[in-house]
């Protein structure tokens, strides 16, 4: 086994003190009480349902699906080879990482799953709020802390909102789920603008440093792009405005309709500025009360655990030249790092024919590997469902290289047409009305050619299973729906969607196209936006200049004619 | 039949539920918002304490000036999932300064007494078979916390910075 070969290397991030581990170990303590009241047959199946989406254990099509909370993204290879082991003892020996940067089991037995929360405490992580109607994972930057595009690191803040809302005995209880996600960079790689809630690390006109935080984003049937609620809250207010923002939301959210109960849905019913009026005065209390002032120890205490580790000086700032396919991958899947002689790595789990986002066991664990030997012990978990090795020296990324093509890792696709999000789509989830994980595998293997990838460019394609949209197909350059036409399964196109910091809700062209149809679909979209490019223009550009007509015309073009 | 659990054991509801057409008995009585909305001089004027039963859906600043009249505020769980009264609690005891008596009624569940417990309720109506000492271990599964609530507990951020037992 390679992995007892690599000593495991303790990266620069969060580390639980004794009482996040108390917290945790009771937590889990009390979810198994809940798991025995349910297997007594003390609770019911309805009353037992909040308990455990609260504690993300879904019943989907065939088993129980267990997610398992990775915060901000941020991962350790102690922590990556503990869930090898967890696919590899109480799953199918793969796990799969989502949209959300958690990580999924989706073939868990209820019974073992105390045991599995016990084992994740071990390596300080958790299964809490990865579901429900509650304050789900905080995510954020996948290269934060290693980009010098950022103001600042943005997981320190992520750490203090995932403490916060913790088991938050106001908010554990509302209408709806709710999704915080933390930037600090111009360049949007969190689609912040997509949440119920977003803060963005700025600098007010003074030259301060603050947060803008932004509300009612959110896909699902009614997507909508976040309103700003605050163009700058001080620091030491942060906790007290989100607060205040949730509190809006649990007192006036509508409760009568699952459809019109998230926060999106009550900001665009009063209105942005009456949402802010409602947020204003709430803050305005609560900042009097002091209790949620955040000092500025405490954001200094936690954002000590994430300093920048000691980068090597002197090394070489150029990439080794190592052959035509490993240059392709540099071209698509690295990174600028703020560190000379280092880079930050992409690591698509994309290779055409896989299903986005998987990982087996003895995958995981070659990464946990490459983790140890090459990137200070860390990985980070991207909502596109890609890994992201943050910290490597430039002349260690041939030998990182080799060894991903040995795990059938090395795409050089990321950004690109075959770098596809999609959600589990009816292979899984007992909501999805369509199949979503072979339209992905076969729109990759389409356009698997890279001389044809790269000539296309930046084309994100995202592909949802159903109208919840967990494949973020309002949010694609190219988006597909899968609908149900009497029990037929149809796939809808939605262009011009965006998650980056130019966010936009995609338009639906018209009735779906049949699953032997989407894809030659897809293909006259493409070739219609190569046929209609200027000057170096994104698929996305394109759109936004000329239009649906002529793609609407291009794409239903055979399906007309037969 | 249900029992109220108060002060750290069972007590005698001394409040009488009065629909609201019925006749006021002698004594305190507990009134919906619109019976309250309705009687509101007579039962005032009454010297006995009068209770108030908000459904999720009314928020307790409707109550107004008139807040501080009540020995008891009860506040309605229709379902479980319906979480609104978590934040009612919190804007009575804090906005509103209210001191009497919230109790929670309807359908809560055991792993919601302690969230309900931090957020200012001191009253649960409960099913017969929850007992004493359900309630008491529900306060316990969680020793610390990490929010600032109206319970006032130290928060895990406060226990940190204070000094430790070596």
């Amino acid at each position: 086994m390679l992995n007892t070969l690599v000593k495991a290397v303790a990266p620069n991030m969060y580390r639980y003190d004794e009482f996040d581990a108390q917290f945790v170990g009771e937590r889990v303590n009390q979810f198994a009480g809940q798991v025995a009241r349910r297997l007594s047959g003390e609770l019911t199946e309805d009353q037992f349902k909040p308990l455990r989406l609260m504690n993300g254990l879904y019943l989907q099509l065939h088993a129980y699906m267990l997610r398992i909370a990775v915060p901000y993204g941020t991962l350790s290879s102690k922590q990556m080879r503990k869930l090898a082991h967890i696919a590899r003892t109480y799953d199918k020996n793969f796990g799969h990482f989502t949209t959300r940067t958690n990580l999924q089991f989706n073939w868990i037995k209820l019974v073992d799953v105390p045991k599995i929360l016990r084992e994740l405490a071990d390596v300080e992580m958790h299964c809490i709020q990865t579901s429900g109607n509650c304050v789900r994972n905080v995510t954020s930057d996948q290269f934060a802390g290693a980009t010098d595009e950022e103001l600042e690191d943005p997981r320190p803040l992520a750490e203090i909102i995932r403490q916060w809302s913790s088991l938050h005995p106001e908010f554990v209880f509302l209408a709806r789920k709710f999704k915080i996600a933390v930037g600090a960079t111009e360049k949007d790689r969190a689609a912040l603008q997509w949440h119920d809630m977003a803060v963005q690390i700025v600098k007010n006109d003074k030259g301060r440093t603050g947060y803008k935080v932004m509300a009612g984003g959110g896909m699902g049937r009614t997507p909508y792009v976040a309103h700003v609620m605050s163009e700058f809250v001080e620091r030491e207010d942060i906790l007290a405005y989100l607060e205040a923002v949730l509190r809006v939301y649990n007192q006036d959210s509508r409760r009568d309709n699952i459809h019109k109960q998230r926060i999106k849905i009550l900001i665009n019913t009063i209105g942005p500025e009456e949402m802010r009026r409602r947020v204003q005065r709430e803050f305005e209390e609560l900042k009097r009360m002091g209790t949620l002032q955040l000092p500025r120890e405490e954001l200094d205490r936690i954002a000590a655990y994430f300093a920048a580790p000691k980068f090597e000086t002197g090394l070489s700032d150029s990439i080794p030249d190592a052959g035509p396919d490993f240059a392709n991958w540099v071209k698509t899947n690295i990174h600028k790092h703020k560190a000379p002689g280092y880079a930050i790595a992409t690591i698509t789990l994309k290779t055409p024919g896989q299903v986005p986002g998987d990982a087996t066991a003895e995958q995981m664990e070659v990464i946990a590997d490459l983790m140890d030997q090459f990137s200070l012990g860390e990985v980070r978990v991207t909502h596109e469902q890609n890994l992201v090795l943050p910290h490597v020296r430039k002349q260690d990324l041939p030998a990182i290289y080799a060894r991903l093509k040995e795990l059938d890792f090395a795409s050089p696709n990321a950004g690109l047409i075959t770098d596809i999000i999609a959600c589990p789509g009816l292979d899984y989830c007992d909501l999805a009305n369509a199949r979503s994980i072979p339209i992905a595998q076969k729109l990759a293997k389409r356009f698997e050619d890279l001389d044809r990838q790269h000539q296309i460019g930046e084309l994100k394609i995202k592909i949802s299973g159903c109208i919840n949209a967990c494949g973020h197909h309002h949010a694609g350059h190219i988006g597909i729906l899968g609908v149900d036409k009497k029990g037929v399964e149809f796939y809808q196109l939605v262009l011009g969607g965006s998650g980056a910091e130019d966010a936009s809700v995609g338009t639906i062209m018209g009735p779906g196209f049949g699953e032997h149809e989407i894809g030659d679909a897809v293909e006259r979209v493409v070739d219609l936006y190569l046929a209609e490019r200027k000057d170096g223009e994104r698929f996305l550009d394109t759109y936004r200049r000329i239009g649906m007509e002529k793609f609407k015309a291009a794409a239903y073009q055979e399906a007309v004619a037969a | 039949m249900s029992k109220l659990i108060k002060s750290g054991g069972y007590q005698q509801d001394v409040f009488a539920p009065v629909g609201d057409d019925a006749p006021l008995p002698e004594g305190a009585v507990l009134v919906s918002l619109a019976r309250f909305k309705k009687d509101r001089d007579t039962l005032l004027a009454r010297n006995t304490p009068v209770g108030v039963r908000l459904q999720s859906s009314e928020n307790p600043e409707s109550l107004g000036a008139d807040v501080n009249h009540f020995a008891l505020i009860a506040l309605e769980f229709p379902k479980f999932r319906d979480g609104r009264a978590f934040s009612w609690a919190r804007m009575l005891r804090t906005r509103l300064a209210y001191t009497g008596e919230i109790r929670a009624v309807g359908d809560f569940l055991y792993d919601q007494v302690n969230y309900q417990h931090r957020v200012g309720f001191d009253a649960w109506e409960v099913p017969d078979h929850f007992t004493l000492e359900m309630f008491n271990r529900a306060l316990s599964e969680m020793t610390n916390v990490y929010q600032p609530s109206t319970d006032g507990r130290k928060t895990i951020r406060e226990l940190r910075a204070s000094p430790r037992p070596s």
